[in-house]
């Protein structure tokens, strides 16, 4: 039987569902980035007080400031999805789905302000 | 009465070497579904035309296609919705077309066929089988599944990998998994431990989103991975 099979290409821009998956998953380079950007400051940390110093004043540029912002963004974004399809990854819970996102959200909020209060 | 533009991707395998779309102004009334405009062009318009439907009540899960980019069954998809138009119908994404809007489903019914969508007891059934409320409440979502494959079409990871199980076969498997008079977990599991059973599963989403039924795969398909996880890790302490 002779069949036509459409292809792929550019499947991620024919839905706005897409395009948001795809946002979901590429926001991992930046976090990436954001998460090796600190490792290399503990790195620098435990060689000297002033060559941390010196990294700490290599992330005052304009630059570092805008990759930062956006890094934030985007972690804030790839955190939420994942909170909203947490009850689909969990075993069953006595509890309505809505409720865990909220739990997760809620939890994060606090873990946060605690820790920003403490250091 | 309102007049609506429908263009179809036609595809005729003996004279067509790739689809084409071809345009028709379809009159409607406020009760006509997609499907119905689409049985209006071929009795009247262009008998060529072909199609799948069948019970015109989102049962029988026969005519779903691509109404403009989205998933549905053209049955309960309806035209005044659309209007002013044009509506784009086109065959259900990352499936091969037979001819216009049928496509090949020999794929999914392997797949189905795969996962043992039937009860295996454990041993020769004596007398009724007794379910409680709460036992019943643990598949009975997925046993809504009526076949449909939308959620084939809105999945990605099955268009670029067409070994992947896929939603509803998965959600189906887990029907079975998750009921209490069922025995027959560790032949399917053999299914989902694979990498085209759950964890070809990237969880995009979309095949619970655009579901008539009301059936969740993408949580049917993340159960499994915990499922597979305990299989995996377990299997150092059984005998």
């Amino acid at each position: 039987m002779k069949t036509y099979i459409r292809p792929m290409s550019g499947w991620w821009k024919r839905n706005p569902f897409y395009l948001w998956y795809m946002l979901r998953e590429a926001s991992c380079v930046f976090i990436t980035a954001y998460a090796l950007m600190l490792l290399w400051g503990l790195y620098r940390l435990q060689q000297s007080r002033i060559q941390y110093e010196e990294w700490r004043e290599s992330l005052s540029s304009p630059l570092s400031f805008a990759f930062h912002a956006f890094a934030l963004v985007l972690v804030v974004y790839h955190s939420w999805t994942w909170f909203k399809i947490m009850p689909k990854t969990l075993p069953r819970m006595p509890l309505p789905d809505g409720l865990v996102v909220v739990g997760g959200v809620a939890a994060v909020v606090a873990c946060t302000t605690a820790l920003m209060v403490l250091i | 009465m309102n007049t609506i533009t429908i263009e179809c991707l036609r595809y005729h395998p003996e004279s067509d070497a790739e689809p084409r779309f071809q345009s028709w102004p379809v009159p409607f009334t406020d009760d006509m579904s997609v499907l119905q405009g689409l049985q209006y062009i071929k009795d009247h318009l262009d008998g060529s035309l072909t199609f799948r439907w069948s019970c015109r009540m989102a049962i029988c899960g026969s005519c779903g296609a691509m109404v403009n980019g989205v998933p549905r069954l053209t049955c309960e998809t309806f035209l005044r919705d659309l209007y002013p138009g044009p509506v784009r119908i086109e065959p259900l994404n990352h499936f091969p077309i037979v001819r216009d809007l049928a496509i090949d489903q020999a794929d999914f019914l392997g797949k189905l066929q795969s996962v043992k969508p039937y009860i295996i007891p454990d041993a020769e059934p004596q007398g009724t089988y007794l379910q409680t409320p709460e036992q019943m409440e643990r598949y009975y979502q997925y046993s809504k599944c009526i076949n449909c494959l939308l959620c084939y079409a809105a999945c990605p990871q099955y268009g670029l990998n067409d070994r992947f199980t896929g939603p509803a076969a998965l959600a189906l498997l887990h029907r079975y998994n998750a009921d209490s008079r069922d025995a027959g977990k560790a032949e399917r599991m053999e299914v989902v431990n694979t990498e085209d059973g759950v964890w070809g599963c990237t969880l995009v989403g979309y095949c619970s989103e655009v579901c008539p039924k009301g059936v969740d795969p993408a949580r049917a398909v993340n159960q499994n991975k915990i499922e597979s996880t305990k299989d995996y890790f377990f299997r150092f302490f059984r005998k």
